[in-house]
């Protein structure tokens, strides 16, 4: 209880410490140019910073910062799912963290969407002004909207205890039964639905990653990407913010690691399976020994196959450090897998000279966003209850 | 919790079943639609296209669009592939089987018009509309600009404003729509000089077609392309050569675009029917299995508690046995050393008198 | 009311569909509260 007490009333950022770390510079430089390229988008158009064309319209802002970025985003529900609802109350103190960075998450994709639609401030259209029911892309709009709300309250109870809003608190905490459901049923709609949008394309998408099954590969592989995550930027949490971690996240920490990985070795597991049924039901063999076969060969066996196997090792030995690098690898593997599908794979039938490369102002934009968002969960971590209980709600969970 | 875990079991098998079987079910599989009556076309004969460029020049002057870079009549930008862009809705390309082909073949390249259009399917906020005369209309007023439409048409159509900022909208052929409403015709079939373009009723249109591809069977391939690609199109093409050779996909398949999605779009109610009864389901178990487990626990501390106890008052009974031997062989003890005092005594006694007796 | 094109149809139906899964949403959190509050836990 003291040693609490202490964590909580240290000064936010110690007063001798200079602002020029190394973090805060190059943050600093990434936000100051992304504030640039921000203003240049806004005034000359997507032309101005892009390389979209009339045959990629979507590039980059979508296959990573979309796709990926909700996929890597699934913490959130994966974790408050097992946790409440399959009762693995041993992974408590995992659960705040994950729906942080899911709400951050979710709230980087949105921004960056406003960086890609042609008039961002039309956004809300698809409810207020038409409805576009037929489409896929209308319930992906519906369900992350919602997601978004649903976890900005989950994630609410933190910022209330931070800033002494007891009652406003006890309400929500009340509600995260219907909170935790309400994520899984969203998450599984547009999770799903983002792969379904490429149903839509047969005829532009390479067969072997075009499956009527894409919106289950979508579902399971991000069901690994968060697993994946909560390891990842638990290990990253540990390194860096250790100190205002209290006994329960310290003690949980290493069981978390091996559950999560235990877990995710499975879910790989599943995943390998249906996506070689996935080839066998559209009879898609003969495509392997073409160059797009080896590129797929690499991504089913470099990213799939080999961290399932890892995380299995990782957990069979209780290897924290191989399980720590099998979330960096896994991660980086749903992030190609999510490229391979939106740019790398798409329009497979054109020449080579027409693919598209993305501008360095597009990735200075996606790295922007990211580091909008680790800013944000640094100023969060900092000051909230997200790696400790707050003492005056310690007994409560 | 009331409920049974046999109940709630079987409840999870149900959900579960429900939702691999929504995955697949396709609702109205068997409903057909044959789209609006009497609705326009055009044909286009390739065999009979000189690749002049008057419809592009046509199309350009009817819709306001911004002046070409190269003139109309400079046939050299015929020499690479042109796609529809932003300043263009339609384009011409020439196709030559080899180097020093003589007679190349010009095919013009608009939209398609398609009978159930996939950048309708979509569109997440409807802004494009199969209209009962055959065109499929754009509505820039509520177009995001996502560019999901352009993503999805399998003809590669759709092209996009990128260089605007503020209004930038997506482009493409409206197949004269206002025009047509007026009565004339669309503005490159009425400047084509060969009759390469024909505008009418596209089931008329269709019946024309084959008549021609009858009388002259080794002048035309034995398909008329749009009659039922991407479950058929309003814009139909006649050509001499396979239509792969001439730059259009034969692998698009006879699916109507919004077959594609209707599958996954009837599992989304599906999943939120019954997503809430398999987690609540799954929740009831894992808290009835805690419960049990606290139930066992408390059951078990108090069981160790009753042993204890037992176990303490046996210990109790034993000591107190115990204790009554100790006394019991206290008091022999006591007696046995009066006994042996008393009769030390009695010997003391007589040894005195004995002495005492000899003494005398 | 008559249809034309499959995209009319859809678009009728799943407009329904959306009607009856926000519907479905907020009667099944009613309908689970009715099942079990008079559960003792």
């Amino acid at each position: 209880m003291s040693d609490e007490a202490v964590l909580n009333t240290k000064p936010i950022t110690p007063p001798a410490q200079s602002l020029y770390t190394p973090f805060n510079v190059i943050a600093g430089i990434i936000l100051i140019v992304g504030f640039i390229i921000t203003i240049r988008r806004f005034t000359g158009g997507l032309d101005a910073v892009t390389n979209l064309n009339d045959n990629y319209p979507w590039g980059i802002w979508i296959g990573f910062d979309l796709l990926a970025g909700v996929a890597l985003a699934a913490g959130g529900f994966v974790t408050s799912a097992a946790v409440y609802i399959f009762g693995m109350k041993r992974y408590h103190s995992a659960v705040r963290p994950a729906i942080l960075t899911g709400f951050l998450g979710y709230a980087l994709v949105v921004i960056a969407l406003h960086y890609d639609v042609g008039r961002p401030w039309r956004l809300p259209y698809p409810f207020i002004a038409q409805q576009g029911t037929t489409s896929i892309l209308f319930e992906v709009a519906a369900c992350v909207a919602l997601y978004l709300t649903v976890l900005f309250i989950e994630f609410s109870p933190a910022a209330m205890e931070w800033l002494g809003l007891r009652r406003a608190r006890n309400i929500v905490v009340k509600l995260t039964m219907l909170l935790t459901i309400f994520g899984v049923i969203l998450s599984t709609l547009h999770q799903s639905s983002l792969g379904a949008m490429f149903l839509m394309a047969p005829s532009k998408l390479h067969p072997l990653w075009y499956s009527s099954y894409l919106p289950v590969y979508f579902f399971i592989s991000s069901i690994i990407a968060g697993l994946s995550m909560v390891i990842f930027e638990s290990s990253l949490s540990h390194r860096y913010f250790a100190h205002k971690m209290d006994e329960a996240h310290l003690n949980e920490k290493e069981g978390i690691a091996f559950g999560f990985a235990k877990a995710a070795a499975l879910v790989l597991f599943g995943y390998f399976a249906i996506k070689v049924v996935g080839i066998a039901m559209d009879n898609n063999w003969h495509y392997l020994t073409t160059s797009y076969g080896t590129w797929f060969l690499v991504e089913m066996l470099g990213f799939v196959a080999l961290p399932c196997f890892l995380y299995a090792v990782g957990a069979r030995e209780k290897n924290l450090n191989l399980i720590k690098w099998t979330s960096a690898l896994t991660v980086f593997g749903i992030v190609l897998n999510r490229l391979n599908i939106c740019l790398i794979a798409y329009n497979y039938h054109l020449p080579a000279d027409e693919k598209y490369v993305p501008h360095w102002m597009e990735i200075a934009i996606s790295l922007f966003i990211v580091t909008l968002g680790v800013v944000a969960f640094r100023f969060i971590v900092t000051r909230m209850p997200i790696l400790y209980a707050h003492p005056d709600y310690q007994d409560e969970h | 919790m009331s409920v049974s875990r046999r109940k709630f079991l079987g409840w999870l098998g149900a959900a579960g079943a429900g939702v691999i079987s929504g995955g697949t079910a396709k609702a109205a599989s068997n409903k057909h639609f044959k789209g609006y009556p009497d609705s326009m076309g055009v044909l286009h004969d390739t065999t009979l296209c000189v690749g002049c460029r008057s419809c592009e020049a046509a199309c350009n002057k009817v819709n306001a669009l911004p002046a070409p870079k190269q003139d109309f009549t400079d046939t050299t930008v015929l020499e690479r592939k042109r796609r529809t862009d932003s300043s263009a809705f339609t384009v011409v390309n020439r196709f030559k089987q080899s180097e020093s082909d003589k007679q190349p073949v010009f095919v013009k390249k608009q939209c398609n018009h398609c009978l159930e259009p996939a950048c309708a399917s979509v569109c997440f906020v409807g802004a494009f509309k199969k209209s009962p005369e055959g065109a499929v209309t754009y509505d820039e007023s509520v177009c995001v600009g996502c560019r999901y439409c352009m993503i999805a048409c399998p003809f590669e159509i759709p092209a996009y404003e990128y260089d605007k900022a503020l209004t930038p909208r997506v482009v493409k052929c409206t197949m004269c729509h206002p025009r047509v409403l007026e009565g004339k015709l669309p503005g490159c079939v009425e400047e084509c000089p060969t009759e390469a373009l024909l505008f009418g009723e596209r089931n008329k249109l269709i019946k024309a077609a084959r008549k021609r591809i009858a009388r002259f069977p080794e002048r035309y391939v034995d398909h008329i392309y749009g009659e039922n690609e991407m479950g058929g199109t309003s814009w139909l093409y006649l050509s001499a050569r396979s239509y792969e050779q001439i730059g259009m996909r034969e692998d698009l398949g006879v699916t109507p675009a919004p077959k594609f999605t209707e599958g996954i779009l009837s599992a989304v109610p599906i999943v939120a029917g019954l997503w809430p009864v398999l987690l609540t389901g799954i929740y009831a178990v894992s808290k009835r299995k805690d419960k049990v487990a606290q139930e066992e626990q408390s059951q078990a501390v108090a069981e160790a508690v009753t042993q204890a106890e037992s176990q303490a008052e046996v210990k109790l009974k034993k000591a107190l046995v115990l204790a009554k031997k100790e006394k019991e062989m206290a008091v022999k003890k006591e007696a046995r050393k009066a006994l042996e005092k008393a009769a030390k005594a009695q010997k003391a006694a007589e040894k005195k008198a004995q002495e005492e007796a000899t003494e005398k | 009311m008559e249809f034309y094109t499959l995209q009319e149809f859809l678009t009728y139906t799943k407009g329904i569909a959306y009607l009856l899964i926000a519907a479905i949403l907020v009667s099944v959190t009613g309908f689970w509260l009715f099942l079990t509050d008079r559960d003792e836990d």
